[in-house]
């Protein structure tokens, strides 16, 4: 699974694709790179800046864009809080943490028991079904969210802790990046262990899990990102205040009715911004090299 | 003969009683293709009722009047003639706004992950994770996290970031209501769009650029490619075809995916005299908002199809040979 490194016929080189160390015709890229990268950080640094902002800096003109006197007040307000149907905060985003990690966990089974049998096993409507999943690629969730709710409502699942968690479970990409990771996986080592007598479970626990880490990861990340960030499940089909998730919380702070209530969740809405994005960073960062390397099993032919 | 049957009992449990033949082609089917079938069928039951159900009922709704409280009432093709002929907000703003986004935020956006994944390509390996984990950060902000950020840069009063900034500079003298105004919302959509677009399809292009063998470029320097332009059209591109494909398939997806993202911007749906109504939020403001769930439906499967004719198109772009 490891990159293959790249040589020129003689020995390292610094230019062209993927060099080894800086050559100054790399410059230009930087000269290209550097600008735009600093215009597409600029709103992620406001994320940051703005949650330790105190009150006066909020509403200051005119308005500053870094936090000159950093204070945590906003956090504290954040998690002394109720919301106005008497929830605490802390139980929005423990439903969040909740629902994200049972999602996540269940979403690698799902795609990963199936992505097994579409790369290794034999059977006559791999190929079709393979086929179905691809075209499911282009599927736009968005573009159903009527018919679904009819589904979910005759299933009994409104108003349910399960209905964050069952609708993400199918997530086409998913098991994409990972059939095509497990292509990767020699056929024979599959069937050495078959020979040795390995039952199909045991095969995809202890031989074929190890060797897709990265592609688990990749999964992980993207199911992460769809459940965490979701605030239109607790919208659509939850009604009792304390199932709701902390995404949807953000979204009452910056609803625009209530005239005075805009002025007092300006921090919290900042503080709660960093809460919603801080885990998406910090788990990218940890897998990046993972995520990467998965993608380089991505093409769709 | 004898060492045969002693491989046998090795290779596969022993059986109960010696020389039964199987019990008919159930029992042989399970045996052969059973284990993938359950292997399957977690995901298989999530996809179907998550994913073919709720597209199969769009199809079905889209023939019928339905208003959630009565049982559907077959229409025939009512639905979709009303939408082509009748639904002046759909031709008139919903339409040309869906196309107009789509294909700024579309192809510019897929354009602009290819350019910036095969300029970090060029860079070595920290920087380039530096910079890559950059611009792909603002893809995992999508939706909630980010209405904060871009209400209060583009807040309508004087103490909004970008109206402060254009008035001490004395562009304008008058606060703009940026995320009101009809003129103003589209842009700033499609720029928003734009920022948060370099997504996965851009993970996977940068990962088929560093995978495409050095000897290629090598191979093509000695059959004339003399710039580095012809070296993107010649050998970059046809090398990483199936990336390419993938990455656009991704981009056409997260394009009509982000529908929503004129009404987060302007607080309400239907957005200001429509200027920021896309057929995401039409979809909506007649299933949730009128009720009209049979109309919805079809206007659904009018998505679900340009989404299909985009894929394609792609498709036809970067097909494999193999």
């Amino acid at each position: 699974m490891q990159r293959k490194r790249s040589f020129w016929s003689g020995g390292l080189r610094d230019s062209g694709i993927n060099p080894q160390g800086f050559h100054p015709s790399q410059l230009k890229f930087y000269v290209v790179l550097l600008p735009l990268v600093v215009f597409m950080l600029l709103p992620i640094i406001f994320i940051f800046s703005h949650a330790f902002k105190p009150p006066d800096e909020l509403f200051a003109y005119p308005p500053r864009f870094f936090v000159v006197n950093p204070t945590l007040k906003n956090f504290t307000d954040l998690f002394n809080k109720m919301s106005t149907s008497g929830v605490p905060v802390s139980r929005y985003l423990f439903n969040s943490v909740v629902v994200t990690l049972v999602t996540v966990a269940a979403s690698i089974l799902v795609s990963s028991t199936a992505a097994y049998a579409l790369s290794k096993k034999r059977f006559k409507l791999k190929q079709t079904l393979f086929a179905i999943n691809t075209v499911a690629l282009m599927f736009v969730p968005i573009a159903v969210t009527i018919p679904r709710f009819l589904v979910i409502q005759k299933l009994g699942l409104l108003d349910t802790f399960a209905v964050h968690i069952l609708p993400g479970l199918a997530m086409p990409v998913g098991l994409f990046l990972i059939k095509q990771f497990i292509d990767g996986v020699p056929n024979e080592v599959v069937e050495a262990a078959q020979i040795d007598g390995a039952s199909d479970l045991l095969i995809y626990w202890q031989v074929i899990l190890p060797m897709i880490v990265p592609a688990v990861a990749t999964i992980a990340i993207l199911t992460f990102q769809a459940t965490w960030n979701a605030a239109d499940i607790s919208t659509l089909y939850i009604n009792t205040e304390s199932l709701k998730t902390f995404a949807f919380y953000l979204t009452t702070l910056t609803a625009t009715t209530a005239g005075a209530n805009v002025v007092a969740g300006q921090g919290l809405a900042a503080a709660a911004s960093l809460i919603m994005f801080l885990p998406n960073l910090i788990i990218f960062i940890l897998l990046q090299s993972q995520v990467m390397s998965t993608m380089s099993h991505s093409g769709l032919k | 003969m004898a060492t045969k049957t002693g491989e046998q009992n090795l290779l596969l449990p022993p059986r109960a009683s010696t020389g039964q033949p199987p019990a008919g082609a159930v029992r042989n089917w399970l045996n052969k293709e059973g284990s993938a079938y359950a292997f399957l069928s977690l995901y298989a039951l999530a996809f179907i009722v998550f994913i073919v159900v709720p597209v199969a009922a769009a199809g079905l709704l889209s023939f019928t009047f339905f208003d959630t409280i009565q049982p559907p009432q077959f229409t025939g093709l009512r639905n979709y003639i009303v939408l082509l002929t009748q639904d002046e907000i759909f031709m008139r703003y919903v339409l040309p706004n869906t196309i107009q986004f789509a294909v700024i935020v579309g192809p510019g956006g897929y354009g602009l992950s290819f350019l910036l994944a095969w300029m970090l390509a060029q860079l070595p390996k920290l920087p380039r994770t530096v910079l890559a984990l950059i611009l792909y950060s603002p893809s995992m902000t999508t939706g909630v996290a980010m209405t904060v950020v871009w209400r209060t840069i583009f807040s309508g009063d004087q103490n909004g970031y970008l109206n402060s900034f254009l008035l001490g500079l004395n562009v304008i003298q008058e606060p703009v209501q940026w995320l009101q105004s009809p003129q103003y919302l589209m842009p700033i959509m499609i720029l928003v769009t734009l920022w948060s677009s370099m997504g996965v399809g851009f993970l996977a292009m940068l990962a088929g650029i560093l995978e495409i063998n050095p000897e290629m470029y090598e191979a093509g320097s000695l059959d004339g490619i003399s710039n580095r332009f012809q070296e993107i059209v010649h050998i970059t591109i046809p090398s990483m075809k199936p990336q390419m494909l993938f990455g656009a398939v991704m981009a056409i997806v997260a394009t009509f995916q982000a529908g929503a993202i004129g009404v987060t911007l302007s607080g309400g749906n239907p957005t200001p005299q429509y200027a920021g109504q896309l057929i995401v939020n039409h979809i909506e403001d007649f299933g949730f908002l009128r009720y009209e769930m049979g109309y919805a439906a079809a206007v659904s499967v009018a998505l679900l199809l340009m989404v299909l004719f985009f894929s394609r198109v792609a498709n036809r772009l970067f097909a494999s040979e193999d």
